[in-house]
């Protein structure tokens, strides 16, 4: 059984006053040898949460203590698993209300967005992989053993292929809220997790999609261990052109890749 | 300077970690094997355990790998080498999750040698992504191989320094039905943390 108290929830992190508008980007000058230099992809550090945020409490065990070591990018970071199209991953599912023999309880959503890099170019033909609980908050998972019905009729995974805007759109069962035991009366918000690799192996990104207006979020270790601004990029908005008459409400969910100048720039020396 | 200011960057996507819920919808059968039909090189095991800071196995972990082909070609458009061949039957990219025991088992090529920045060259290496409950981001870190002499050479290694190197290494294990197999543990914390990268 959890016990009582100790944690209670920080929702502050020392990130919380960067500011994340701008950024240099190194260039590459270019040379008359041929040599490996790679353009460089933006940095991620400001945008990301610490590895260590002690409200979550796995965190601790589980994050390194030693600093990370800063390397370049090297033909190894800015190649990665893309265009693989189908000889990869599993099966397309866009329609996750369909998986079963009957319709899934719950609200219906749809849920689509751009996929964009830093500098709003769009990210074409990218794979994003989404999972979720169902609309009574339980996983089909093995470990989960939150008392809640499963849905015969609801599995809770798919993928979908970005299209030549960076645009994706899936269909879904609104996921419900679901405690954990990371501490007294804890509740995880209502989220769909998102996995996309973008165009190499340094874009990769695992992310958690939030419900609008949803009052667990800032009571919500995880999602607090980013700090408030860019926690609200992790919130979807409901968008009533997304949203089909009579059928579904939608919500819009725009995911921003790291980026990098499409062209090396001469030195004006 | 080389350095220029970028002024309308858009703000990142921040991570979130991928939770112990993950299996049913990212695992794919066969992911842990790049090995297909027709493939070139020399085949290998690839196989460790995820451990964190008390040591403890780390049983919801998903281990990720890329690497290059044996010739030392990525499977990607930037990797546009005339002079390296392709290997058509190699994409280069796995995924799997830690077992029970927190072991992770790859069967794949070894890597050929890749170009670094500059002149240098890279020592055969393949990339590793780390995720799991408890990693609100993930952890990016290398394999290398012990007995390949151009470690000693290698820019990125000569980055990460002597003390902490040799974290990076992997071991020559026992082999399994002939096929060379190597030990990598990944040691999130702790005395022998694994030496992990921002990129």
């Amino acid at each position: 059984m959890p016990m009582r108290p100790p944690v209670t929830m920080p929702c502050t992190t020392p990130f919380a006053s960067l500011p994340v508008r701008s950024v240099a980007v190194k260039t590459v000058r270019s040379k008359k040898e041929k040599t490996m230099d790679v353009l460089q992809y933006s940095p991620q550090a400001l945008s990301e949460p610490p590895s260590f945020a002690p409200g979550y409490v796995s965190t601790v065990a589980r994050s390194p203590r030693k600093p990370l070591v800063r390397i370049p990018q090297t033909l190894t970071e800015v190649t990665g698993p893309a265009d693989f199209g189908e000889r990869l991953l599993r099966a397309p599912v866009h329609d996750m209300t369909r998986e079963g023999k009957g319709e899934p309880l719950g609200e219906r959503i749809i849920v689509s967005g751009h996929v964009l890099d830093d500098r709003g170019h769009p990210v074409p033909n990218t794979v994003v992989e989404v999972w979720q609980c169902n609309s009574a908050g339980r996983y089909v998972h093995k470990k989960d053993q939150h008392d809640a019905p499963l849905d015969p009729n609801f599995t809770g995974q798919g993928r979908v292929v970005t299209d030549e805007e960076g645009r994706y759109r899936f269909v879904t069962i609104k996921p419900g809220a679901y405690p954990w035991r990371n501490h007294y009366n804890a509740w995880r918000p209502a989220h769909i997790h998102f996995s996309l690799f973008g165009p190499c192996f340094a874009t990769r990104l695992i992310t958690q999609m939030y419900f609008p207006g949803d009052p667990l979020i800032d009571i919500d270790p995880i999602a607090c261990a980013v700090p408030s601004e860019a926690r609200n990029r992790m919130v979807s908005r409901f968008d009533i052109d997304t949203t089909e008459n009579e059928w579904a409400l939608g919500y819009v969910y725009d995911i921003v890749l790291r980026g990098r100048n499409a062209t090396p720039m001469e030195n004006p020396q | 300077m080389s350095d220029t200011l970028v002024s309308e960057v858009r703000p990142l996507t921040p991570w979130q970690t991928v939770g112990p819920f993950f299996h049913y919808a990212l695992p794919w059968e066969g992911g842990e094997n790049l090995l297909r039909e027709g493939v070139l090189g020399e085949r290998i095991i690839i196989r460790g355990r995820v451990l964190d800071a008390m040591d403890q196995p780390v049983s919801d972990a998903m281990v990720e790998i890329w690497q290059a082909s044996s010739s030392g070609r990525y499977d990607h458009p930037e990797d546009n080498r005339t002079e390296v061949p392709a290997d058509p039957a190699f994409i280069g990219f796995g995924r799997c999750p830690t077992n029970e025991d927190g072991v992770f088992t790859f069967h794949t090529v070894r890597p050929g040698p890749v170009p670094g920045p500059g002149n240098t060259e890279q020592a055969p290496h393949i990339a590793i992504s780390l995720f799991g409950r408890g990693l609100l981001r993930r952890l990016v870190t290398r394999l290398y191989f012990p007995e390949s002499e151009a470690n000693a050479h290698d820019p990125i290694l000569d980055l990460v320094g002597p003390e902490r190197a040799d974290t990076l290494i992997a071991k020559r294990d026992e082999e399994s039905g002939g096929v060379p197999t190597y030990w990598f543990d990944i040691h999130i914390q702790g005395e022998n943390e694994t030496v992990f990268f921002d990129v």
